[in-house]
């Protein structure tokens, strides 16, 4: 409990630190109403909108002014699109979210019966395939990896589109892509896991009392081996987000990443201080969501 | 989350004594030693081995081919869009990466090792606020910020090198903290302190070389790491300034002409690639030899 008291102050600390650069980095960033307001403006209306964005307090005032906007869920302006950014980042949202599910599934989906095969098959050439496969999709560059897909299945085959999101066909790539990733990482954990599992007294009960291998495997030891990749499976949703910048920027897909990226080249620093915020709170609540069933899932661990 | 950060989360549960494992560890990791041998001799010899200028390129040689993609001997792997050789640009791109991950590697490794020692030793609320320090470093999506700091300052190779510190101290704390708990139980340590050796001495002469195998096991797993945030961030524009040529900014400027000409982006990111498999191979074999039972002591 403790622990999960710790965690919970530290997440919020980051949260709050992650406020004051993106406040700070955008004070160093210039006057905002440079940005803001049309170069034939007048000094009256330059002075009165000092005065609305609080320009005339001091520094900490403007912080607290800056994070009280935050907490209403107010993020200001869009500086090219003239928008306000909640309701640009809302339109992105669904995008990413559809995205994340397709990797996070497709991850799954791959994972878990390689992690199982390789165990099972530990030292053999299926263990020894999977593990490559596995090692590869770790350390292989994620921009990399897409455009050779690109290359082999939307330019070579023209199976699929190479970019934007048009629907089912044009996530297939994207999420194989960032699934490859995600899957990596469940396979290393939960092979060994698996093998862990397979070794200890209940395992040989089962199989004692004859229960058929098919049930040994899946039904005994799979259980229990589960517990490895699930309390990994929010931190690899954290680490989906982060690979998922990458991968819309290569697929043109609009969602979150791809607009945070846009924002750096259009120097539009609202949207990507939403943007910022928007995935700060998400990878925290992930990384808590994580510790949380850590101590849940398996009493026994106790960091 | 990368590989490396699964891998120090998870090696606990990875150690299990076994006949195949034993075989494994004897076995050299010779195709990481010769990729890693042979991109240091690139760095190092580049502008020996390099046939051409990797900043200027001849207009009228656009989009060659590589050599067995009916291209000519001239550029082995072929040029780029500005007709620049990609092999002298890949050659030239190894300097980079090399000399950046060793900087970053090394400034992340003694500021993470310092306070980790610290934190270990003094214990109490100096650990506190150091192990406070890392969670909260570990809950920053760096990307974003890094992103954030190139909108405001611009890309720089300072900046860059500031952020893969940032990343990489947490681990070296974290890791070399827990190993100093348990070397400050040790004997040795107990009686150093009763004949009189100041809190430094014991620090540098006791404790440091106690944690230098678990730095270079934390070491190994983390250049590839490294590699793989310069060349993403390089990669959305956020890392080494242009016309210098790093390898992810090589693959940012091909992705357009994919249709046409593969090579430019493919080959940059397959040397990226090749070092990082070369990296990870080299740090499972490291860590098995080394066999220190990383710790995830909180």
């Amino acid at each position: 409990m403790q622990f999960l008291v710790k965690r919970l102050i530290a997440g919020f600390l980051a949260l709050l630190i992650v406020t004051m650069l993106v406040f700070g980095l955008s004070r160093i960033h210039g006057d905002p109403r440079t940005l803001l307001i049309s170069e034939d403006a007048t000094q009256e209306q330059y002075d009165e909108l000092g005065r609305h964005l609080g320009l005339d307090q001091p520094l900490y005032r403007q912080y607290l002014l800056n994070l009280s906007h935050l907490i209403r869920a107010d993020l200001g302006n869009s500086i090219l699109q003239h928008r306000p950014v909640e309701e640009i980042l809302l339109s992105r949202i669904p995008n990413s979210v559809f995205l994340a599910t397709v990797a996070f599934l497709f991850a799954t989906l791959i994972g878990i019966p390689l992690g199982v095969l390789a165990a099972v098959n530990r030292g053999r050439l299926w263990d020894h395939g999977i593990r490559a496969f596995a090692v590869l999709g770790q350390a292989l560059p994620i921009f990399w990896v897409a455009l050779v897909l690109i290359y082999i299945f939307a330019v070579g085959l023209s199976w699929v589109p190479a970019s934007r999101n048009n629907g089912w066909s044009s996530v297939i790539l994207p999420a194989i892509t960032l699934g490859w990733f995600g899957a990596s990482g469940q396979i290393r954990i939960l092979r060994s896991s698996m093998l862990e599992v397979l070794d200890s007294e209940y395992v040989r009960l089962a199989r004692a009392k004859g229960s058929t291998e098919r049930s040994v495997i899946w039904k005994h030891a799979l259980r229990n081996a589960l517990v490895g990749p699930i309390t990994f499976a929010g931190l690899t949703l954290a680490s989906l987000i982060t690979g998922s910048i990458v991968v819309e920027t290569v697929f043109s897909w609009p969602g979150l990443g791809l607009l945070a990226v846009q924002s750096v080249t259009n120097s539009d620093y609202p949207i990507l201080q939403g943007v910022i915020l928007l995935v700060a709170i998400v990878y925290i609540v992930a990384s808590l969501i994580v510790d949380v069933l850590y101590t849940i899932i398996d009493p026994r661990i106790r960091i | 989350m990368t590989y490396f950060e699964f891998e120090s989360k998870t090696c606990d549960v990875n150690i299990n004594s076994s006949v195949s494992r034993i075989r494994q560890v004897r076995r050299w990791p010779l195709f990481s030693i010769i990729v890693i041998a042979v991109l240091i001799i690139f760095a190092v010899f580049a502008p020996l081995i390099a046939p051409h200028d990797p900043k200027i390129g001849e207009l009228e040689d656009r989009h060659v081919p590589p050599l067995f993609f009916g291209g000519t001997a001239d550029h082995i792997l072929g040029t780029d869009g500005l007709g620049r050789d990609i092999f002298s640009r890949v050659v030239y791109g190894s300097r980079v990466t090399v000399s950046i991950a060793a900087l970053a590697l090394g400034v992340g490794c003694v500021i993470g090792t310092l306070l980790g020692i610290v934190s270990g030793y003094y214990g109490g609320w100096v650990d506190e606020v150091i192990m406070r320090m890392v969670d909260i470093k570990f809950a920053v999506p760096l990307i974003l910020i890094a992103l954030a700091l190139v909108v405001s300052l611009g890309s720089s190779l300072g900046l860059l090198l500031g952020l893969l510190v940032f990343m990489v101290w947490g681990h070296f704390s974290r890791q070399v903290r827990a190993e100093v708990l348990v070397i400050i139980k040790t004997d040795y340590v107990s009686a150093a302190r009763l004949s009189g050796a100041s809190p430094i001495r014991i620090m540098s002469h006791h404790i440091l070389p106690g944690v230098i195998s678990i730095m270079v096991v934390v070491g190994t797993l983390q250049v590839g790491a490294i590699v793989l945030a310069e060349a993403s961030l390089s990669f959305l524009g956020a890392g080494v300034p242009p016309p210098t040529a790093a390898w992810g900014s090589m693959v940012s400027d091909g992705r357009l002409y994919i249709v046409t000409a593969w090579w430019v982006s493919l080959i940059p990111g397959l040397a990226i690639g090749m070092l990082v498999v070369s990296i990870t191979l080299l740090g499972d074999w490291l860590r098995d030899r080394l066999d220190p039972q990383i710790r995830q002591v909180q």
